[in-house]
Formats: structure tokens, sequence, C-alpha cells
């Protein structure tokens, strides 16, 4: 069955797609049931907080590809997140030991004269300039509300532009408001790279081994070279040219399915490349299965089983150290989606106790298909059934949870939001590199911040003490999720 | 048709949320895309010193969401339901609504909304933000008239003689707004003057606000932001106004600024001597103690410094190392698209920086366009890039310093640093010559 489908422009949106929602309150186990059959509806909420944009997620994946260039097609406001990828593109610069420079990013500005008579214009000017000012092999161009309710023909002029430039010249559709689900704009991106990008593989190069990431450190090279493989680190960080042969590799991995769910299905269905469905390498057992599906698709099952034995071998001192200092601590989880999963795995296997967990959105369905890479089923079985929530960063929600359920620690993933459990004093952090939890000295990452992170917790309980969350004692008084309608 | 926009120096009218933020318990409802909130917070706040949050910023900020739905079928319901929800959720003084592009291209009637709620007697305002209307600073004024308009009684209230409305630094845009408003409230007091900051820590909220009538006269401390206001003021109540054009950095120009707001205000003119010599013997005091290493460093100094910076600092910081450390200027670029009606006394001061000394200024918003510029320009010794981070890439190119003081600054973190004043200049004159020693180290 096709489900990658690349003749069209535009991505489908998750809710269509994946059957995604941004409302539920329940248990994990009830979450995993209702998704089986795709009978779980979304839940709208009358009162809401900022979420995110599909523009934002679909920059993040092409602002680091060092020799092509984004035209955001929108006004100003919307190349916000301009600076903030261009520190992560000079921080991820600076590790490697690579030349630091800018990101290639433009805004073509549409303003009220735009808005009456098109953006047409305005964009062809914006293209050519990114063509003469960053000599890029590949133009991509975002588009935004704006754009998408004034109705530019971005793919056509994409097109002409192409032809024009002699360079790929490819359109993003990533609108805001078509989507409520802001990993869309992941799609977006990866559907732009596959329709245009991805070249048919001449040869194959069956050591190598696609890793869909953001930014993380470089904790691949070191594993995969002791099975003989090594990682390709997709999609920010690359050339183009390096994004043109994706399909040469053996096989693709990710550090998180919410993110890559897309890219991985495509790349099999279009180009060979084999998808390892498994769950996400966090916490020992979701380590061990990923690692042996990879043996699997890339025929190193033999060097994978020496691998996790050496390693299982290696952490469990320390692990067991871990695990006594833990015990009896409640963590509260927050993320996006499958890295959400990925972070309870991670409690679970240290046995703390899982006070609850959110995640920023839920998808029913991956674009696999599989069950096989169902990371919430695979938490449930293996760690038990934990009290779980689908909430599309709403702070107000997260507030009142966390005051009720008052955890020894908030681990969350996104920014603006470490915040709700500071101010409450709960020793809180984020884990900005994604790579830290990852496998079995992953887990042991995580033991150990979460141990710093209660041992001192005087900044957070000065910033309780001294400091006010922005929420009517009404509301802290209500049932959290009473916003959330009923299912539609 | 302005042109396209790399390495933005500010963002859309939508800034103005950010504004509010900077308001004592109030409270922003967006209504925009799922989007735009965040995008800003973290361009003006986050990736401009990392300012934070705040009272009800960062992931607190109510906010509609457009969909699909709202956008074909319009969006005036779900805008009532959020401030429903809003004004029970969120522990505030003041709600503002600002619009983004979406409501404003479909053509939602948001003020009659929110005209409802405020019937009710909510104290709910109402500002149209759309991102393609204008920029940040735009945005910034239309939130000034739009608090002045619909939260003020048009009443007179009974002047307090000493009470003055400061407009100057734009919250969050201006990474240092805090602190600077705090200095110029701090130099005020020094004149005997009740400085209404109406922006940041201990400025009053709402309450300040609504004192807005009882000044006996508004001071705009800015080459054009904060003037509309000053007119409408002018206009509604009757209060004079005096628009002083040079955010006051160092010495010679915090002696000037007193000079005039003191002569202004009708303080006695021996206090305001008073003051102004007392701050200004500590000021040399530290000025004579840079001497040695200024005239004896034997490693380079900067040449000629070049601002890319909004109107505010390239003026403000052109005007403190010409007259204080004795600089000369090279190449000035303004990014804040600056209205045509303000560009001529811009010239006129750039051209009158000192008796000796003048500058040209270009007026562009885009980086390409300064990096290119900068590239075509002569530099004799290694320049000063007096700008945002997005700079760093040309001063190395041209062999230079750069200082990030102009959003987005992602290489500082910013608590209460203030520019202002005769200290702001210690400061100013402190971190740029560490940024050059830090250079050899």
């Amino acid at each position: 069955m096709a489900t990658i489908n690349l003749t069209t422009a535009d991505v489908p949106i998750r809710e269509n797609r994946l059957g995604s929602v941004t409302g539920y309150e329940g248990s994990a186990g009830e979450l995993t049931r209702r998704s089986r059959d795709c009978s779980l509806r979304e839940r709208e909420r009358s009162f809401t907080q900022c979420a995110t944009c599909a523009s934002v997620t679909a920059i993040c994946q092409v602002a680091m590809i060092q020799d092509a260039a984004v035209v955001n097609h929108a006004p100003l406001g919307c190349a916000g997140d301009f600076a903030n990828f261009n520190f992560i593109n000079r921080a991820g610069q600076a590790r490697r030991g690579w030349r630091l420079a800018n990101a290639h990013l433009l805004n073509s500005n549409l303003d009220e004269h735009d808005i009456v008579f098109g953006g047409a214009e305005r964009l062809k000017v914006a293209v050519r300039e990114a063509m003469t000012r960053f000599a890029p092999k590949a133009i991509f161009v975002t588009t935004s509300c704006a754009s998408g309710i004034i109705g530019d023909d971005v793919p056509a002029i994409c097109r002409e532009l192409e032809e024009e430039l002699g360079v790929t010249v490819v359109s993003i559709s990533c609108e805001g408001f078509r989507s409520q689900i802001w990993a869309t704009g992941f799609d977006a991106a990866y559907h732009a790279i596959l329709r245009r990008v991805v070249k048919p593989a001449v040869t194959k190069r069956p050591d190598l081994i696609n890793v869909i990431n953001f930014w993380g450190d470089d904790i691949f090279t070191a594993l995969f070279g002791r099975l003989g493989l090594t990682p390709n680190y997709v999609v920010p960080f690359t050339t183009v040219a390096q994004l043109e042969r994706l399909s040469e590799a053996a096989a693709t991995v990710q550090i998180c399915s919410t993110l890559g769910t897309y890219l991985a299905a495509g790349l099999e269905e279009h180009f060979g490349v084999a998808e390892v469905k498994a769950p996400s390498p966090y916490g020992i057992s979701g380590t061990d299965a990923w690692l042996r599906e990879l043996g699997r698709v890339t025929g190193k099952e033999a060097e994978v089983e020496a691998l996790i034995a050496e390693e299982h071998g290696r952490i469990s001192a320390e692990l067991a150290e871990l695990r006594a200092r833990l015990k009896g601590i409640r963590g509260f989880v927050a993320a996006g989606a499958v890295h959400g999963h990925s972070l309870v795995a991670i409690l679970g296997e240290l046995g703390m106790e899982v006070a609850g967990a959110t995640v920023w959105h839920h998808d029913q369905r991956f674009d696999h298909n599989d069950p096989q890479g169902d990371s919430l089923q695979h938490v449930v079985s293996e760690y038990g059934d934990v009290p779980f929530s689908v909430c599309n960063k709403q702070s107000f929600e997260m507030v009142n949870l966390l005051n009720r359920l008052r955890p020894d620690i908030f681990i969350v993933r996104h920014n603006g939001m470490a915040v709700c459990g500071a101010k409450l004093g709960i020793p809180t952090f984020l884990m900005g590199d994604e790579h830290f939890g990852i496998g079995y000295e992953g887990l042991l990452n995580y033991g150990r911040k979460i141990l710093d992170s209660i041992t001192n917790p005087a900044f957070v309980q000065n910033l309780a003490r001294h400091t006010r969350l922005p929420y009517t004692e009404w509301w802290l008084a209500q049932q959290p999720f009473s916003f959330l309608g009923e299912e539609a | 048709m302005s042109g396209v926009i790399e390495q933005p120096r500010h963002l859309c009218m939508l800034s103005a949320k950010q504004s509010v933020v900077a308001i004592e318990r109030a409270v922003p409802i967006v209504h925009a895309g799922p989007g735009c909130s965040g995008k800003l917070w973290s361009g003006l706040s986050f990736c401009n010193g990392f300012q934070g949050s705040g009272y009800a910023g960062g992931g607190a900020v109510p906010s509609t969401n457009t969909g699909e739905k709202e956008v074909v079928f319009g969006g005036e319901e779900r805008l009532r339901s959020v401030i429903e929800g809003a004004l029970k959720v969120m522990d505030a003084d003041l709600f503002v609504v600002l619009t983004g592009c979406t409501s404003d291209i479909v053509g939602d009637d948001t003020g009659q909304v929110v005209r409802e709620f405020r019937e009710q007697g909510m104290p709910i305002v109402y500002a149209e933000t759309g991102g393609f209307k204008g920029s940040s600073f735009v945005g910034h004024e239309a939130l000034l008239e739009a608090v002045i308009a619909q939260l003020l009684d048009l009443a007179a209230q009974e002047r307090v003689s000493n009470l003055v409305n400061v407009f100057a630094s734009v919250p969050y845009l201006d990474p240092f707004w805090s602190g600077n408003l705090e200095a110029l409230r701090e130099l005020l007091a020094g004149l005997g003057l009740e400085a209404n900051i109406l922006f940041g820590p201990g400025s009053g909220g709402i309450e300040a606000w609504r004192k807005i009538p009882a000044a006996s006269f508004n001071l705009v401390v800015s080459p054009w932001v904060g003037l509309k206001a000053a007119r409408i003021l002018e206009e509604r109540y009757g209060t004079p106004f005096l628009h002083y054009p040079v955010l006051p950095i160092g010495g010679t120009e915090t002696s000037r600024f007193l000079a005039t707001v003191g002569a202004f205000a009708g303080v006695d003119r021996g206090k305001t001597a008073a003051f102004i010599r007392k701050e200004e013997k500590r000021f040399y005091y530290y000025l004579e103690r840079s001497a040695d290493f200024i005239l004896e460093f034997r490693y380079d100094l900067p040449g000629r410094f070049v601002t890319v910076c909004d109107s505010l600092y390239a003026l403000a910081v052109s005007r403190f190392l010409v007259n204080d450390l004795g600089l000369l200027p090279g190449r000035q670029f303004i990014t804040d698209q600056t209205p045509t009606e303000h560009r001529e006394s811009l010239r006129a001061e750039f051209a009158a920086l000192s008796p000796s000394v003048s500058a040209q200024v270009t007026f562009t918003p885009d980086g390409g366009e300064v990096q290119r510029e900068l590239r075509a320009t002569k530099h004799h010794q290694p320049p000063l890039i007096i700008g945002s981070t997005w700079d760093k890439d040309i001063a190395a190119e041209l062999k230079g310093y750069q200082v990030s003081l102009s959003l987005p600054v992602t290489d500082r973190l910013v608590l209460d640093r203030s520019y202002v004043g005769y200290r702001g200049g210690l400061r100013l004159a402190e971190d740029f010559y560490t940024a050059i020693l830090g250079s050899y180290q």
C-alpha cells in the first residue's frame, strides 16, 4: 500500500494522515488501545495558549543544510526564529570544528501591498537575491499563513525560478493555520527533500546508516563503529550532495519517530532504504530492541549481540547504584510525543515512579504502519501503565497538573515550559541534546542528571519563593483538563 | 514596496505582545496563528539577551491558534471563547488583544468582540497588529495608542507637578530596556521628578497607566518611537511634551539631557547644576582611569566605529563615542525602517554629532545590504562594529571588533544592565574595550 505520495506539492497534514490529536486525558495503556484502530478523536479546548507552528519545524530542518538557502515567504515576524536557528547553526559548526558562518536565511517581507495584490513578484525577487547572496546548491521556500491565505502559487513560482537559476528551488507548504500539529512541518520539509533533492542510488553503501535527528552530540560514530557501520546524520548540518545520496544508505534509523516518520518511510518506499522499525533506543529494553532490528536489517546480528552483552555488563554496577539512589523518586515528563515515551522508559528503567507524562501531540499511527514501532505500547508493556495526557504545550494545564502532583523532578523538552515547574519549586531540567539519553550510556546520563538536579534545588526554590505564576486561585482549584471538550 | 530582509533586526507589529508582557500584571491575548507568539518570543526575548518569559509571556500567552476553520469561517467565535477562558484562568489586571495576519486578512471584527467584554467592565483593550502592516516599532506605538484610547478616561485629572511620563526604550526589542528605563527614572529623580516609566519592574502596572493624564509633561527619549503617543496625549489632555531624540549615554549627553529636562520642567537651575556636578565628578574619575589604557595600548584600537542599530542606539552610541571617548564614526546604518518623515531630522543629528564630527547614515533593515556596503568601504584600521550577533561574520571578514547591543543578541545574557546615564556610559566603555581586549587573549 502506498503511503507516501510524492506527486503533490503539499504534504497531507498529520491530523488526516496519522490521526493525530492534541487533547487527551487518561492513561498510556488506554491511549494505545484507542489508537490501535485509529478510533480516537480530537478534543478541542475552549481556551488555549500559544503553541508552535509548522513553519518553525519546517525551517528547523532546512536552515542548517550548510550549502542551501531558505527563503521564508512571509511578513517579517515569521522570521522571528531565524536568530535561534542561527545560534544552533553556529553552535553546531563550533562543535564540529567547522568555520563559523551565519545560516542562509532570507525573509521576503510581505507587506500590506502584497496582501492586496499578491506576493509573487516579491517572492521572485527574494529567491533571486538568495541566489546572488548565498550561491546555494538548493533553495527551500517556506510558506506562511499570509502567503497561504492570499493564494500565492508558490510551487509554480519555484518551478519557474528553478529553470531560470539552474538550481533546485522547492516549496515547503507549512502555513501555520493548516495544522495544529506542528510536527507536520517536519513532514513538509522532508516531503520537499524526498520529492526534489534525493536521487535514486547509483551505488549502495552497506555500512551507511541514515540517522534522522536534530543536532545532538555525535554518539553514533563510536557506537556504530563497533558494528562496522557509519552514521549519516540528517537533515541539519548536511550538504545538498549528502541529501541527494540518502538513497545509498543501507538503512534509516531515527532518534524519535515523531520527527522522522515521514522521511524514513519515504526513503524506504521510494528509494529502497530499509527503515529500522523499532521503539526508540532509550532504556535498556528499547535500546536492545532497536539495535537488534538494526542488526537484522544490516546483517550484523552477531555483532549486535556481542555489543549488547558487553554494554549490559559495562553499565550494570553504576546502574544498580543509580537505581538504589533514585528509588521512590517521582518524576513527571513532558515532551514531544515519542520523545516523551522515551523519557518514560528512562524513568521506568531507573526504577523511578512516573507521576505522570504529557506529550505535545499523539500520532495514532506512524507512516510505516508497523506495530513493532509502537513506542508507547513498548513502554506500557515494559514498565506498566502510567497516567498520561496529550496537551499541545498548554502551560495552564501543565502548571495545574504539576501543582497537584508535586513530583520530585520535572523533565521537559520544549522552550518556555521549564519555568512552569521551576516557579512551583520543582527541580526541573530541559535536556536540549536529544542524544543525551540514547542507549546504555544515555540511561546513566539521565540517572546522574536527575540526581544532580534534586541534590541542589536552590535555584528553583528561590524562584518559587519570590515569583508568581500568572494563574488564578480559581484555576488552580479546577481539574487540569476542564477546558478540554468532548471528542469530536 | 520594501525589499527582502536578511538578518532581521526587528520583527513585525505583533511584537507589541512583548510590550504587553512588560507591563506589570498585564496579559496579551494573541488572535493569530499557533506559532506567532512563540516565534516572536524566540526572536524578541530568548534570542535577545535571553530575557525570559516574564510574568505571562513565553508559553503562557493566551492565543486563539487560528486554524483552517477560522480562516474559512472567521475567528470571532473562537476569540470570544479564548477571552472568556483567559479572564477566568489568567491572574491579571489588564488584558490586551492583539491580532495577527490571519485575523486581519480574513477581516474579523476584533474591536466589536473586545468591546463586548469591556462593556461588562473587564479591563481589556485591543490593537490591530497584523504582521504585514508594519514593524515591531510601529506595533509598540499601536499598543501605546490602544491603551491610551481604550483604557484611559477622557476626563482631565488633577496634575501632579513633578510627574512625568517617559517614553523611551521599546521593551524586549531593546535588550537593555528595563535597565535603561530604571536608569532614566533614577536620573529624573535626581532632578526631583517622578518618572512614570510604564514598563518593567516597579513601574506600577495598570495604575501607572491610569496616572498618565495626571503628568505635568511627557518625555520622549527616542528619535521617533513614542512621539505619536505624546502627540495623542497633548491632544487628549493638553499635556505638553519634550522630545529629546538622544538616549543619553555618558557624561556629555547626560549632562545636556538633565539640563534640557530641568529647564523644561522648571526645576531650579542650581539644583540641576548641583546634581550634574556630583554625577560628573564620579563619571570623570572613572573616565580618567581609562586614559592610560586607551592612550598607551600598543595593539590596535579601532579606527572607526560602525553602528548597525535601530535609530535609538545608532544615534545614542554615536554621540557617546564621539563626544566622550573621542572616536570617529565610519558608516552608520539605521535598521528600524524609520518612517520617512523622521529621516531628515535624524540625518541632521548625525551631521552634527559634535562641532567637528559628522557621519552619513544609510537607512536599511537588510543585513545583506549592510554587508555589501561594508565590503565596499575602505577600512584603514580594524572597524568596531556595534550591532547584533548577526554581525560577527562581517566583523571577522573585515578583521574588526564586534559588540552586540541590538536584536538579536545571542552572545550575551542581559539582566539589569543599562547603558543610560553616566553609569551607563561607563558600562558601554567597559563592554567595548572588553570585547577588544578579549580578542587578544
